[in-house]
């Protein structure tokens, strides 16, 4: 196979793998529907201040990839941007986290006695969110140190550019879940 | 990836990324299995048939918890009847099917020198093989093994302490059908890529054997339904292990009543379905996609309306998202949407009808060489036809109710998924042998394993319509305590000595199989005087598929005795003719 088609190659698996975690993601939320309308004790929650900031952070990563071609084509160095998406990663992860704390302060939480399906939704959802965004940062790393190692080009950045894929993907996961909790 | 690698044993054979090797992992671990759940069907077959007795052959068995004591009692009959379903559905027609056809056919088929990735290839299979191995070990602790049915439906298996089955044997269950989904996923993904890209020039997608075109479509489904299974099962693990109440509300299990409150077993059953159903066509589909190159092959026609078989494909798996309703038509649904989900149920039969139409017409009047291949796959058509009709009848919600969990549905799936499927998969292994192996199988063996196979299967699921009807439920260790059933024991007695003819008729066919390997006939390079690639390519197994450059396609795999030609088959590397038009 030549480059140019295993790039292909590459990035095609990756598309179709975002669509088989789309449906995950759909199912659990059509089961979020279901159960609202259909049970008896649904307790509501009010979502915590941090979601909002973690929302904020995220789509702040997902803008600053965008600035990465443009540098790139330049010729220049990459390291400081795709840096500051990873540390603005690591900071929505501690968003999620201090979230969860002000859900239990609160009183919802996702198992045992006095857990509502409601709050053991809310977990899961934002969870496996989660898990799938440790994948990213773990692609964020490797870019981070590649790019310091000046390992990328305009020709050459596939794997950059398959976890800014995945980083995007993520962003709008996070966003169309955040959007469904606060008004559904 | 052209250049030669250098293999040894464990490169060859056991860490392979040829892809006709993990082809031949994939047969071989689906054929063990098939063993395996077979056996199972004996003994709870025997079972039946003897109301009362615990099964001789039961006793016989190797593990400790299917060894202590007591014979089969009604836990275990349910333990052997979930590992049963489990095996046949997943490991043998899922993996065993797909995970062998996809692997050999896709790139040999599309002219490419091996699947996109070998390594996520690789991984695949091994995924399987882990869970294989997981799925096994649940046969041997001693609460036993899930018990709960292949479909897992909660509080039973959402409650470990509900009956034995549901503790280690559930947990090992789950585990297991998460590799195994994570295998499946792996394949898919691999097999729908190296279509796209792979194909050698000139071979359009309009110029796809259909055997292809099935393969890439089943894997389709199954990228986009098992993640469903995999929501599915984390609520279920977080409702079994971290006290989540997803599925469980209002439970009193041995006196203690439980704090969950709210959740909803249907849910569950929403969820398992709309995987359910179209994994019932990710079992089908590779068989149907065999089967149309079978019965081309062998009436030496070409496949009568390619374009409509294609169009029915695509159909069926649309709509095969839509209906997974109709396996709940007993949950209380309301019944607007029983109707809806009638409505769509029965519109599968249209694409389904268009199938059967356009397979028929192709033997019509065709040249038909009876190899036992073609008598499997007009089995499987036939099968169709016969679980198809039953399907019309459980996919209407006011008919459905009356024979719910009878065996009027055990004889309808079986032998519209099971049958269908198991000789669509034997019409693969006796039509690809040649290939796999450098050799033929026996053809008298080959059809006494058919006709064998064929009168038992319908000797055994047949009158399981008769028993439906008259009431008899499904999943149920004895017969004997509800007089109102003893009539019907006579018509149990048959099916269990067709179940156990039926199994032995097996033996033959591995007897061939494996005899074949080493010392069947050698085959020719084209022995069915097929078109497709995979017979231009050397009958010893080269890795890399082709020799020097890859075949270029000029035609599609359909010109079967084109007037005007030579010969009865013109393969698809073969220019056309001046003036020559194309299909
Ligand atoms: C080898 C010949 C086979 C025989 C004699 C056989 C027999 C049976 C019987 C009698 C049952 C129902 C037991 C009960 O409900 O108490 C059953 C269940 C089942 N069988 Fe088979 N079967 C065979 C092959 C297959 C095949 C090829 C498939 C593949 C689709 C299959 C899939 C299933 C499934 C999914 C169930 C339901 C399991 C459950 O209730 O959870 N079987 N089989
Ligand atoms: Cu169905």
């Amino acid at each position: 196979m030549d480059i140019a088609l295993r790039n292909i190659v590459k990035k095609q698996l990756l598309w179709i793998s975002l669509a088989a975690i789309s449906m995950f993601f759909a199912s659990m939320l059509s089961a979020f529907i279901v159960e609202k309308a259909d049970v008896g004790n649904w307790k509501e929650f009010i979502l915590p201040n941090y979601f909002v900031l973690s929302t904020g952070v995220i789509i702040l990563s997902s803008l600053v990839l965008f600035f990465i071609k443009p540098q790139l084509k330049k010729e220049k160095s990459i390291f400081g941007l795709v840096f500051t998406v990873l540390i603005l990663g690591i900071l929505f992860s501690y968003f999620q986290i201090k979230g969860w704390q002000q859900l239990t302060n609160q009183g919802i939480y996702l198992t045992g006695v006095g857990s509502n399906i409601s709050g053991s939704f809310l977990y899961i959802l934002t969870l496996t969110h989660l898990l799938h965004l440790v994948g990213g940062i773990v692609g964020l790393c490797i870019s981070t140190i590649k790019s310091k190692q000046n390992l990328y080009s305009i020709n050459n950045y596939l794997g950059l550019e398959l976890t800014a894929i995945y980083w995007h993907f993520l962003t709008v996961l996070w966003v169309v879940l955040f959007a469904f909790l606060k008004f559904y | 990836m052209s250049e030669h690698h250098k293999e040894n044993f464990i490169t060859k054979y056991i860490f392979s990324m040829d892809h006709k090797m993990i082809a031949k992992q994939f047969l071989l671990t689906g054929m063990f299995m098939a063993v395996v759940g077979m056996l199972m069907s004996a003994i709870f077959r025997v079972q039946l048939a003897n109301p009362g007795e615990t099964s001789v052959l039961y006793n016989l068995l190797p593990s400790a918890w299917l060894n202590d004591a007591g014979g089969l009692n009604p836990d275990k009959y349910l333990a052997l009847v979930t590992m049963h379903g489990t095996i046949l559905v997943f490991w043998v027609l899922t993996a065993g099917l797909s995970g062998t056809f996809a692997n050999f056919l896709i790139p040999l088929q599309i002219g490419a020198r091996d699947m996109a990735s070998g390594f996520l290839n690789m991984l695949s299979y091994w995924f399987f093989f882990i869970a294989t191995v997981v799925l096994m070990s649940s046969l041997f602790v001693e609460s036993g093994p899930a018990s709960g049915g292949w479909t897992i439906y909660p509080p039973l298996s959402a409650l470990p302490q509900a009956i034995p089955g549901s503790g280690t044997g559930m947990t090992l269950w789950l585990i297991s059908i998460t590799l195994f989904v994570v295998g499946s996923l792996l394949g898919g993904l691999n097999y729908i890529v190296t279509i796209l890209n792979l194909r050698t020039i000139g071979m359009t997608m309009k110029r796809l054997p259909l055997t292809v075109w099935a393969l890439l479509i089943t894997a389709i489904l199954g990228v986009l339904s098992f993640p469903v299974l995999l929501s599915c099962g984390l609520l279920l693990v977080f409702d079994r292990s971290f006290g989540t109440s997803f599925y469980l509300s209002d439970i009193i299990i041995n006196g203690e009543i439980l704090h969950n409150e709210g959740g909803s077993p249907i849910l569950f059953e929403h969820l398992f379905w709309f995987l359910g159903h179209p994994e019932v066509y990710i079992i089908l589909l590779p068989a149907l996609g065999i089967v149309s190159e079978v019965i081309a092959v062998n009436s030496r026609k070409p496949i009568f309306g390619y374009k409509a078989m294609v169009g029915a494909l695509l159909l069926i798996a649309f709509l095969s998202f839509i209906v997974w309703g109709h396996h709940m038509f007993m949950t209380g649904m309301n019944p607007f949407l029983g109707s809806v989900f009638t409505f769509t149920t029965l519109l599968i039969a249209i694409p389904s009808a268009v199938k059967v139409f356009n397979y028929l017409a192709t033997l019509w009047r065709g040249n038909i060489r009876f190899t036992p291949a073609m008598l499997f796959a007009i089995g499987t058509v036939s099968a169709f036809i016969t679980g198809g009709l039953t399907g019309i009848i459980l996919g209407d919600s006011a008919l459905d109710i009356n024979v719910h969990d009878t065996y009027f549905v055990v004889g309808h799936f079986h032998i519209v998924m099971g049958l269908s499927a198991i000789y669509g998969m034997f019409a693969g292994v006796y039509h690809w042998f040649p290939k796999m192996y450098g050799r033929m199988m026996n053809k008298n063996l080959g059809y006494i394993h058919f006709w064998g196979t064929f009168i038992c299967a319908y000797g055994v699921f047949f009158p399981m319509h008769f028993l439906g009807l008259a009431g008899l439920p499904r999943r149920y260790y004895s017969n004997s305590a509800f007089p109102m059933f003893d009539g019907l024991s006579d018509i149990n007695a048959l099916i269990t000595f067709f179940a156990l003819a039926g199994a032995v008729v097996q033996v033959i066919f591995l007897f061939n199989f494996f005899y074949s390997i080493f010392k069947g006939t050698k085959a020719t390079q084209n022995p069915w005087k097929s078109n497709t690639l995979e017979w231009t390519t050397p009958i010893e197994r080269i890795h890399g598929n082709w020799p020097g450059d890859l075949p270029v396609v000029k035609r599609w795999a359909y010109d079967y005795s084109k007037p005007g030609a030579d010969e009865d088959f013109i393969l698809q590397t073969e220019p056309l003719k001046e003036g020559e038009v194309e299909h």
